[in-house]
């Protein structure tokens, strides 16, 4: 074992120093690629920042300004003013975090049930749910429509809350973390008396986080981002949430892009944030779900 | 447990025989307590609708009145209807241009993002940050960059002295713009997916392939190419299952114009059932998305043999 680890070492270095005759500039001639390519990615959202913070009549001329001539928060103002759109960003945050918190909740208990306990139908039921992840959304948003409508939730935030509290995907990815763990941590504190709750709820939980945060991560993108459902189930204003508002909100303020642009990036600012400040745990969180679930 | 040796008592057998059926009965309980609110929901809002939709597809509806059973015509209606033919081939097409462009772009990225230079952290936040963008956030920036008239894009175009184009409003266009703007935000992930993987290729197996004179193009083609096939063939089912589902962007940009130029199928069936109120046969038209779905699936499990991973990832998309 020792032997793959000294000759591991010298692999991961040998580059530099067989690179190291040939280079002339000063940094690594992948720069002069890597610098352009990564900034026509980043060049859309620069220019959404620039154009929210642009006067209208900057924007509004052609040529448009491709820099804006000083900080105008008119469009900020407009949005925040707007009786509408505090509302919509309450509307999302509260679908969000209802969505975040019950499938942490109700994925850890029914993927312990399914790790950890012995019931009769247990294998039917996990095949069950697995199937499930194979139907795509819209050949189940039609049914679910008539089925929130005849439960009277058409319109409210209800709809939009339902539907979202727990994915098979957060009971599997949970279940499989589960299974990972070594038994022998649960059952001791199991016999000494300790009840199944207390025991998922001391010792299996805090065992996994980083199962816990993919769930918690995913399901926060996937809610906050979604428009299909929410522009299905929602007719009223006062219900939209943040993208769907965004979606109207730009027919009826075309002349006023700043504001429109101030409003998506109030929408995209709670995602941005969440990934800048967890951006390890959010790109883990990609590939554990993609590769490995 | 029960058929094991009698004990000596036949009282004692009895209790331990009930403590242990007793006990059994409560974990069977406490288990579905667990998972009944999964149960309920993933199985009520899926299984349900599942043959739902099958039945609805069968029916004329129109999401108000009583429906009325009409057999395979909205299938037949399908065949004969220019604007689901379209929609087919709008699908299609991007579906053709969007997974091997992210691909391509996407394992290029990564081979070079692989390497040990600076700033290699910010180069892959640039390139992955327009993926956790909303569609609907996208939509509406590219909307304002695209603007025809007033558009960033067109300036740009027009200080390089070509001369303004129409984009989204564009019948040719339009389509090949969503196209662009999924591949800006989609090849990050690409790039993500084949970062992870490449990981994996074995250090000692790249030393080998050196020691034994294999040169850069050879190392890529022979040793890293190969490693990476299995993480190819997921993009390529989950590339093509996010294609074929493209929705929120077209409907935020086009609404599926000019002309019926980017109608995908998903808008398609969104505009069956919850715009013209022919529900029965929106349905219809997503079974057959739904079949196509479920071809790729199986077609893909044949394929790549048992992977556990296939079916975890299918549920992503689905959203």
């Amino acid at each position: 074992m020792s032997a793959t680890t000294v000759e591991a070492a010298p692999a991961q270095a040998r580059p530099a120093p067989v690179a190291a005759p040939r280079r002339r500039l000063p940094f690594s001639p992948w720069h002069l690629l890597l610098m352009p390519l990564s900034l026509l990615f980043a060049l859309p959202l620069v220019w959404l920042v620039l154009s929210s913070v642009m006067s209208n009549a900057e924007i509004n001329r052609f040529p448009p300004a491709l820099w804006p001539s000083g900080i105008d928060l008119g469009g900020y103002r407009y949005v925040l003013g707007n009786a509408m759109f505090p509302r919509w960003f309450a509307n999302s945050l509260i679908v969000s975090a209802v969505a975040v918190a019950s499938n942490l909740v109700f994925g850890a208990l029914g993927g312990y049930a399914f790790a950890r306990m012995r019931f009769a139908g247990s294998r039917v039921l996990m095949v069950a749910m697995l199937a499930t992840m194979a139907i795509p959304f819209q050949l189940t948003m039609i049914p679910t429509f008539l089925i929130m409508k005849r439960l009277g939730l058409i319109d409210t935030l209800g709809a939009l809350i339902i539907p979202s509290l727990v994915t098979p995907f957060a009971v599997f990815l949970l279940r499989q973390f589960f299974l990972s763990l070594p038994r022998e941590l649960e059952e001791a504190a199991w016999i000494d008396g300790c009840s199944r709750l207390r025991v998922l709820y001391l010792i299996v939980l805090p065992l996994s986080r980083p199962a816990l945060s993919t769930v918690a991560v995913l399901t926060f993108l996937t809610t906050w981002n979604d428009l299909t459902w929410p522009l299905i189930a929602i007719n009223h204003d006062t219900q939209y949430t943040l993208q769907l508002g965004l979606t109207t909100f730009q027919g009826q303020h075309h002349t006023q892009w700043a504001a429109v642009m101030a409003g998506n990036v109030i929408t995209v600012l709670p995602v941005l944030l969440a990934f800048l400040l967890a951006q390890k745990a959010f790109i883990q969180s990609i590939t554990s779900s993609g590769l490995k679930g | 447990m029960s058929s094991l040796p009698a004990p000596l008592t036949l009282s004692d057998h009895d209790r331990r025989h009930r403590t242990l059926r007793r006990r059994r009965r409560r974990e069977t309980a406490t288990a579905w307590a667990y998972i009944l609110p999964a149960v309920l929901v993933v199985l009520g809002l899926s299984i349900v609708p599942f043959v739902w939709s099958l039945l609805l597809s069968f029916r004329a509806d129109d999401l108000v009145t009583p429906s009325r059973w009409v057999g395979v015509d909205n299938y037949d209606a399908l065949t004969q209807d220019p604007h689901f033919s379209q929609a087919v081939r709008n699908t299609l097409l991007y579906t053709a241009l969007y997974v091997p462009l992210s691909m391509a772009l996407g394992l290029f990225l990564a081979l070079v993002l692989n390497r040990r230079i600076k700033l290699v952290g910010l180069y892959r936040t640039l390139i992955f940050v327009p993926f956790v963008i909303s569609a609907t956030a996208q939509g509406v920036l590219f909307s304002f960059i695209l603007d025809p008239e007033f558009g960033a894009a067109n300036s740009v175009l027009h200080a390089l002295g070509i001369s303004r184009q129409g984009f989204l409003t564009d019948p040719g266009q339009a389509l090949l713009v969503l196209v662009a703007i999924s591949v800006w935000s989609g090849t990050g992930f690409c790039v993500v997916i084949y970062l992870a993987a490449l990981q994996d290729v074995p250090p000692s197996l790249l030393e080998a392939a050196r020691l034994d004179g294999a040169g850069r193009w050879q190392l890529l083609r022979h040793v890293v190419m190969p490693t990476l096939t299995p993480v190819s063939l997921f993009l390529v089912l989950w590339q093509t299952i996010n294609a074929l589902q493209v929705f929120d962007l077209v409907y935020v940009t086009t609404k599926g114009g000019p002309l019926g130029s980017t109608t995908v199928i998903v808008y398609f069936v969104w505009e069956q059932a919850f715009k013209n109120f022919t529900a029965g046969y929106g349905a219809a038209a997503a079974y057959v998305l739904a079949l196509a779905l479920l071809a790729i699936g199986v077609a893909s499990r044949l394929v790549r043999g048992r992977r556990p991973a296939g079916a975890v990832l299918v549920e992503g998309g689905a959203k």
